[in-house]
């Protein structure tokens, strides 16, 4: 049976929404917020729904011709639906902490509008059944975000958003011209079909071989892979949520999803594999891991060295899927998730520290554990998720990396990996050990850069809430991993799909 | 491709003309009389009317899609005249009644808040729109040479009327090389039109296609046609005439300009070349070096002018480069390829001229509201004018090519046309249009986005005419996901196999 108008309702809620909401004057806050808070809730429903019809082994299919030979096709399975999962549970986290975070700013409106529009793209990837509606939704995911990184209209964030916009629209078009070349070659690419290709590797190797390296050139943009990774940390500026909600879900994550997608399901991992392109990926992760922890390092400021840790956290991603046998494959689609829910909690409490004390640098966060006890509990469980320690969910990643290094015959890649976690920990236990253990303005030594009391807690409600939930959920998904729904469950669900006829 | 054009000479062509196609040509006329007699001051009566010959087109589309194919022939003493009507002339016919609504519901408004003391030109305005409007009907239906010549020299000087009347220098300055420029085109078309009419004794494009040899004489006709109508089309490097003819002409004017009077030219051009020398793949290759030109020095300018209707006037010329194209991929090339280039050429047509329509409207709006001619004069302008923006920006989604607008499916189309074909210079051509095109348009955007700008003296605009841009834009937004409509329309045979 299939039941098409599920995700065309779940895509529905919030491109739906966007005119809705560029509609409403500026003033209407508690209309914005309502609405907002709804359209995000009815996605999630309509998300776990979804899920549910999905281990039942229903399907949801909606699709129409655009032109001859070309469709417009939304499907569920269980990759896609990872991400849709994940960005729909962040959606509404980052809705409401963003609420609280633009309290009393200027130009709301047009933000809530733009982040729906930036919603909407991300959930029409996840749905996307075919390589057309996903450069579809992958360019319109460039478009929506672009406002939002320019949102604060200084010369910085119009030179950040430039600078995105440069690297995003060449990428894009390098996509659509490796998308359109695969298309004249075998016609139209159902993302799941891989037999196509299979049957043309034979003669025409090479020539696939350039094809595949084409679109990862327009994939590896937006996943931030070393070198083409410079618009990221620039797009700092951001406000806080948009930084939250593009490094955990949209931009950054929709390009390491892209490629998740470019080798299971348009090549399929056997062909990869056979081509010698795993090799390539492999390699590529491996530096980008590396280098963007070395900046990391380097970085003073906690939002930058966020960012280069996004850097290299995403590109574990593309480690495990590079890693041939189902252990790698579980990794890299665990990670997905993983990654998120850690990530964005990160940059909610650099939020959190920068709206209510005005922290930005990472030497002024002294003694703040005792000033937002929480919100550093928060940073304390996300941070030691990133190094790896269980029973916090990075843990569960770097495990099966590792595993999945055996398994394919790599075990060099180990010892990136235990490189890797400890840069990690080089650049996250300064921080802890800054926030809980040095004496600071909390205990009488000095001023906070410009401390505002914003609610009844250590800072407001609409802050506080949403960090503390996605704290709570990544050490979840580490401690109930073995549970049905879990991340990790879905993640086995894929890695069977694709390794068992 | 003859018969994609509607123009098989099996054709049985019926005496006398339709009454629809009479009240499709008279209408827009009468329409203009009535205009300048009553003077509308309210878009809403103009957009009502308007729809008169709107509904005639629907009803011809219904008779076509019934009986295929439709011919009439209309015996003026010793001449014939040949008119028809298919899928791709009742797209454009769709398209040019469409737009016209819009720009003339657009215009009462603009007259009156741009155009502030009650001058001749408002008077003059309808039934010179309504000229063009008939005339540029006549060119999509026409099927012989005479008539083709007759609505391209009445659709010129309507243009040039058009682009006089806001009567200040820069206007006339602007208005009259145009009107130099056209009259040489014209001159250029009459002559070649009379070198075919030596040489074959005939001027029906269908008796033509199986008349003519190819020769010297055939060559020369075809570059003496060929250039008037580039010239007309503001085809690189015959373009110097659009930017300060759209700069200083009135918003409306400009929109219908740019969106339908220079395709008509590119129109009659690649008709003609389908239809008289359907192998010449060199020449052919040549205009598609033009279009490339165009496309680069068209991009480049945009993203230098100073001026907000500059950047919209060379986008323009950058843009018909992308329409250029279409030579090289028909002409020599297999008909795989010349299925697809043939669809993404018309949808490419249909695009820009509903996108550029929209863009004109709208940085009319954002000019009207900041009182600034200059692209800095938008700092600020998302905080203030959030729907005019909006308008531009989603017009300018579908120029720059990004999905889902009908831009996009067309530079799909034309890039899978350029794949197919093996033709490696056309597909980097689209994609550094593409590159050129984001550059002009989002350095507009990186001004608007400006938060800490100095208030200029605002004024107020009627609703509608934000309401007007916004709907053409969508439109262009949308029909790229429902591109099988337009496309559909374009293979129509209707009943009759």
């Amino acid at each position: 049976m299939s039941q098409a108008w599920l995700p065309l309702a779940t895509l529905a809620t919030s491109l739906l929404v966007a005119p809705v909401i560029f509609a409403l004057p500026e003033r209407a806050w508690w209309a914005r917020a309502v609405l907002n808070l709804a359209a995000a809730l009815a996605k999630l429903a309509l998300v776990v729904v979804m899920v549910v019809g999905l281990y039942q082994g229903r399907d949801f299919v909606f699709g129409f011709t655009v032109v001859e030979g070309v469709s417009f096709l939304l499907k569920v399975d269980a990759l896609g639906m990872m991400f849709a999962g994940l960005s729909s549970l962040l959606w509404l986290a980052t809705t409401v902490y963003a609420i609280g975070y633009l309290e009393e700013s200027s130009n709301r409106k047009r933000f809530f509008g733009f982040f729906s529009l930036c919603v909407a793209s991300t959930i029409g990837i996840s749905l996307a059944g075919n390589l057309f509606t996903f450069l579809l939704f992958y360019e319109m995911l460039t478009l929506s975000t672009y406002p939002l990184v320019v949102h604060r209209g200084n010369p910085k964030a119009l030179a950040a958003g430039t600078l995105y916009l440069r690297y995003t629209l060449t990428a894009g078009l390098v996509l659509l011209l490796g998308v359109v070349a695969l298309h004249v070659l075998v016609g139209e690419v159902v993302f799941g079909e891989r037999e196509v290709l299979t049957a043309l590797a034979a003669e025409q190797s090479p020539l696939l071989i350039g094809l595949f390296l084409v679109l990862l050139l327009g994939l590896s943009v937006k996943a931030a892979l070393v070198p083409l990774h410079g618009w990221l940390p620039r797009a700092m500026v951001a406000p806080a949520p948009v930084s939250a909600l593009l490094h955990a879900v949209a931009v950054v994550k929709a390009g390491a999803f892209g490629i998740v997608r470019l080798v299971y399901d348009v090549y399929g991992i056997q062909l990869t594999f056979e081509l010698g392109l795993l090799g390539v990926l492999t390699g590529l992760a491996c530096v980008t891991i590396l280098y963007g922890s070395l900046r990391a390092l380097a970085q003073q400021e906690l939002k930058p060295r966020l960012a280069f840790s996004t850097v290299s956290q995403v590109s574990y991603i593309v480690l495990g899927i590079s890693l041939f046998g189902p252990f790698g494959t579980i990794a890299g689609m665990v990670h997905l998730m993983h990654q998120g829910l850690m990530k964005v909690t990160l940059f909610y409490c650099a939020g959190n520290y920068a709206e209510e004390l005005g922290i930005r640098r990472i030497d002024e966060l002294d003694g703040a554990g005792r000033r937002m006890p929480l919100t550093s509990l928060a940073f304390t469980l996300g941070a030691l998720g990133m190094i790896g320690l269980p029973p916090v969910a990075g843990f569960i990643s770097k495990w099966y990396l590792g595993l999945g290094a055996v398994q394919a015959g790599m075990p060099w890649v180990i010892a990136v990996l235990v490189a890797s976690s400890l840069l990690n920990a080089a650049y996250f236990l300064p921080i802890l050990h800054r926030l809980w253990f040095r004496p600071g303005p909390a205990h009488g030594l000095g001023q906070w850069p410009a401390e505002r009391r914003l609610g009844r807690f250590e800072t407001s409600d609409w802050l506080l809430w949403p960090t503390v939930a996605t704290a709570l959920f990544s050490l979840l998904a580490g401690l109930l991993a073995g549970l049905p729904f879990s991340p990790l469950d879905l993640a086995t669900l894929v890695a069977t799909e694709e390794y068992l006829p | 491709m003859i018969e994609r054009l509607g123009l098989m000479a099996t054709q049985p062509a019926q005496p006398g003309i339709s009454a629809v196609v009479l009240l499709l040509l008279g209408l827009p006329l009468l329409l203009g009389v009535l205009g300048a007699w009553f003077r509308p001051l309210r878009g809403g009566v103009v957009a009502s009317v308007s729809l008169l010959p709107l509904l005639a087109t629907a009803w011809l589309l219904l008779k076509v899609s019934t009986h295929g194919v439709q011919a009439w022939t209309l015996d003026v003493g010793p001449l014939a005249l040949h008119l028809r009507i298919n899928g791709l002339t009742l797209l454009l016919l769709l398209l040019t009644q469409a737009l016209t609504l819009a720009s003339a519901a657009y215009a009462p408004g603009y007259l009156r808040v741009a155009v502030k003391e009650r001058s001749a030109g408002g008077a003059w305005l309808w039934p010179l729109l309504g000229t063009m409007v008939a005339s540029l009907s006549l060119i999509w239906l026409a099927a012989d040479l005479l008539t083709l010549y007759v609505g391209l020299e009445l659709m010129g000087l309507a243009a040039v009327g058009l682009m006089l009347l806001p009567g200040h220098v820069e206007a006339l300055a602007a208005g009259m090389r145009y009107l130099l420029l056209a009259l040489v085109g014209s001159l250029a078309f009459l002559l070649g039109v009379a070198l075919l009419l030596g040489g074959w004794g005939r001027l029906d494009l269908a008796g033509l296609a199986t008349a003519v040899e190819p020769g010297p004489l055939l060559w020369v006709a075809m570059a003496l046609l060929s250039a008037g109508l580039l010239l007309k089309a503001a085809a690189f490097p015959l373009h110097t005439w659009l930017a300060p003819v759209h700069a200083s002409a009135w918003t409306p004017v400009s929109a219908l300009h740019a969106a339908l009077v220079i395709k008509a030219s590119f129109f009659i051009a690649l008709q003609l070349w389908l239809v008289l020398v359907p192998d010449a793949a060199v020449a052919a290759w040549l205009v598609g070096g033009m279009g490339t030109a165009a496309v680069v020095w068209g991009g480049l300018m945009a993203w230098r002018a100073a001026k907000i209707k500059d950047v919209v006037a060379w986008s323009t010329v950058s843009q018909l480069g992308y329409l250029l194209l279409a030579f090289p991929l028909l002409i020599g090339t297999t008909p795989a390829v010349a299925a697809i280039a043939w669809e993404g050429t018309w949808l490419q047509l249909v695009a820009h001229a509903l996108a550029k329509a929209a863009m004109f409207l709208a940085a009319g709006n954002l000019i009207l509201f900041t009182g600034e001619w200059r692209v800095e004069g938008l700092a600020g302008a998302s905080r203030r004018f959030p729907l005019a923006l909006l308008s531009f920006g989603i017009a300018a989604i579908s120029l720059v090519g990004l999905p889902p607008s009908a831009g996009f499916t067309a530079k799909w189309l034309l890039l899978h046309a350029a794949l197919a074909a093996g033709h490696w210079p056309w597909l980097l051509v689209l994609a550094v249009g593409t590159l050129l095109s984001a550059a002009y348009v989002f350095r507009l955007f990186r001004f608007s986005f400006i938060e800490d700008a100095p208030h200029f003296g605002l004024r107020r605009v009627p609703g509608g005419m934000d309401l007007i841009a916004l709907l053409l834009a969508l439109a262009a937004l949308l029909l790229g996901l429902v591109a099988q409509w337009p496309l559909g329309l374009l293979s129509m045979t209707g009943g009759a196999p």
